[in-house]
């Protein structure tokens, strides 16, 4: 029987998240001090064994992304977060905010002397006010007791577009501009914010920093899956009786998730399909829940872990009409950029509606198909290249849902 | 606090438009033309730059809109836990469709995605407090509070 292991929510509950005393005295900032007494290199290198990888999404490995922006050669270097947090279903890197801010800060500082950057930004999504005021007072607690000597961070506020989680639309979000993709590369190591190397991680990577650097790479690589090793924090919503979030060993499967943390469908209904990632993942059907949600199993059937969404649907659910919602989530969140994009995700609702209101043809499928490939390639960021990837799976997994509402 | 004051608080904040349009919006409740004239002016770019920054991201608005901003969440997870009759029921209550503003100035509607508070759909926020397992039926005491 699969079990919780709490490694980025470790105080989850036990400390006061306003008190910076109450973090202190479970050994907090202990880790910064052990990481500054360590040297750079060595550091990162420890960063590197614990194969921690990047729990935003794309699972880059964090210490191969710290080594290249401690390679750069620069005058300012800058330490990223992204707490722009807007995939639906989402809202574990909140959680880990509200409950324990000082173990982001922590982690940020812990980066900053890598890399040697001596400034930090935090990006917190614009419908997150009260996370931004827990993280200000935990600055202001941390900049009292000077635990943080040197290393300064800023909260940022963002005004409400998904995009801005793609991390170079976030730099430009934070600059003051759009938020529209740049052209990779240049990399944010290379390249990123004001032009400067700069290093942008998810909240719940942040969080996994501290307790490598005082436990030590080999007890992390031990847990979990091998390849992505540790745990993953993950919210289930819809059709699931506990509708709350789990922290799991990575290779816990998608089964144990929903059936024995979910506490399983409500009623008598049977399981129909489940999405994970978010809007951009691939629906899954029954046959596969046995798949561990680590990053490399989810790849390899076809699907994405991203940011460990779990949207469980029952038997009664109308794939066709799910599938029309998430459409439109892409056209309006499409930042305009590029034309494949902006164009491919409005065609997309456009179709998707036309077969939600059983109007549609079996040439519509045939032509969701087409544009969903072409999209996949062709879109300038990950928006618009994962856009379609709901849209494909459903066509053929879930085909009879589709069959009957054809015209 | 005027807007020419906002905007001059942020000037030295590099990239400091879009918290100063947060600012603004925080009187207004929209961004009037006047203010992003002035921002342009005050970061030292063209107007349409400025145009540009307030029309992308959508918590702001160029538009008039009501004193309270009602957005209803309907991302997939709200969506099938029925975000649909919740909408109908604001619709109904305020006698607007969502993208209106009632006629006293005090209400408006919107759309948006997820606003992170899914462990209890579906989710409206009005004025940014997060409102969860909305229904129907609560509908009128959520509003009463803001009358
Ligand atoms: C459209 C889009 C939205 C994204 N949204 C987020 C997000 O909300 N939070 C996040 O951490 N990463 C998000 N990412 C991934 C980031 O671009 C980036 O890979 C990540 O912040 C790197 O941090 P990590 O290595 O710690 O995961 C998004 C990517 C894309 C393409
Ligand atoms: S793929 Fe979509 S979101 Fe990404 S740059 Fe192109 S238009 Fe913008
Ligand atoms: S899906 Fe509605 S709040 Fe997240």
């Amino acid at each position: 029987m699969a079990e919780e292991i709490r490694i980025v929510l470790r105080n989850y509950g036990k400390i006061d998240p306003l008190k910076i005393d109450d973090y202190l005295a479970i050994g907090g900032y202990e880790a910064l001090i052990k990481a500054r007494s360590m040297d750079r290199e060595e550091l990162i290198e420890e960063v590197k064994k614990s194969k921690l990888r990047g729990r935003g999404g794309a699972g880059f490995n964090c210490g191969q992304k710290w080594a290249f922006a401690y390679g750069a050669q620069a005058d300012q270097k800058y330490v990223v977060c992204n707490a722009d947090e807007g995939e639906p279903g989402t809202y574990k890197d909140r959680i880990i905010m509200e409950n324990d801010p000082h173990t982001l800060l922590e982690g940020m500082a812990i980066c900053g002397y890598a890399i040697g950057a001596n400034k930090g930004y935090i990006y917190c999504r614009g419908e997150y006010p009260q996370v931004t005021q827990i993280l200000n007072t935990a600055i202001a607690q941390a900049k009292e007791k000077d635990v943080l000597r040197d290393f300064d961070i800023e909260v940022k506020s963002g005004a409400g577009a998904y995009v801005c989680g793609e991390e170079t639309a976030l730099i430009e979000s934070i600059e003051g501009n759009r938020g529209e993709p740049r052209i990779r590369p240049p990399f944010p190591p290379v390249s990123g914010l004001w032009q400067k190397p700069t290093i942008v991680n998810n909240v719940e990577t942040f969080a996994n920093v501290p307790v490598i650097v005082d436990k030590g790479a080999d007890y992390y690589a031990s847990i979990g899956a091998p390849a992505y090793p540790g745990t993953k924090v993950v919210t289930l919503t819809g059709d699931v009786n506990n509708k709350t979030f789990f922290e799991v060993p990575t290779n816990t499967t998608i089964r144990e998730v929903i059936f024995q943390f979910g506490g399983g469908i409500p009623g008598d209904r049977k399981f129909k399909a489940v999405q994970i990632g978010g809007n951009s993942g691939a629906f899954i059907s029954a046959d596969l829940l046995d798949t561990p949600i680590a990053f490399d199993a989810m790849t390899s059937i076809g699907s994405a872990l991203g940011s460990g969404a779990i949207f469980v649907l029952d038997e009664t659910r109308d794939i066709v009409d799910v599938i029309t919602r998430v459409a439109k989530f892409f056209e309006d969140e499409s930042c305009g950029k590029c034309a494949p994009c902006r164009e491919g995700t409005a065609r997309m609702y456009e179709l998707m509606e036309k077969l939600n209101s059983g109007q549609g043809s079996a040439n519509d499928i045939v032509l969701l198909n087409k544009l969903g490939r072409v999209m996949s390639y062709s879109c300038l960021c990950g928006l618009g290249q994962a856009a379609p990837t709901p849209v494909l799976t459903t066509i053929e997994r879930f085909s009879a849902d589709y069959n009957a509402k054809l015209m | 606090m005027s807007y020419k004051e906002i905007l001059a608080s942020y000037k030295d904040v590099p990239g400091g438009m879009i918290e100063a349009f947060h600012a603004i919006q925080g009187q207004y409740s929209y961004l009037p033309e006047e203010t992003i004239i002035e921002a342009a002016r005050v970061f030292n770019l063209p107007v349409a730059k400025a145009y540009e920054v307030a029309t992308f991201y959508s918590m702001f608005s160029v538009n008039t809109r009501g004193k309270n901003v009602i957005r209803i969440c309907e991302s997939a997870p709200c969506h099938v836990a029925g975000a649909a009759d919740v909408v109908a029921a604001l619709e109904r209550e305020l006698g607007i469709k969502m993208g209106e503003s009632t006629s006293d100035g005090k209400f408006a509607l919107e759309l948006t995605e997820c606003v992170g508070q899914c462990q209890a759909t579906p989710v409206i926020t009005v004025n940014g407090k997060v409102y969860l397992d909305v229904t129907p039926a609560k509908i009128p005491d959520i509003l009463a509070e803001y009358k």
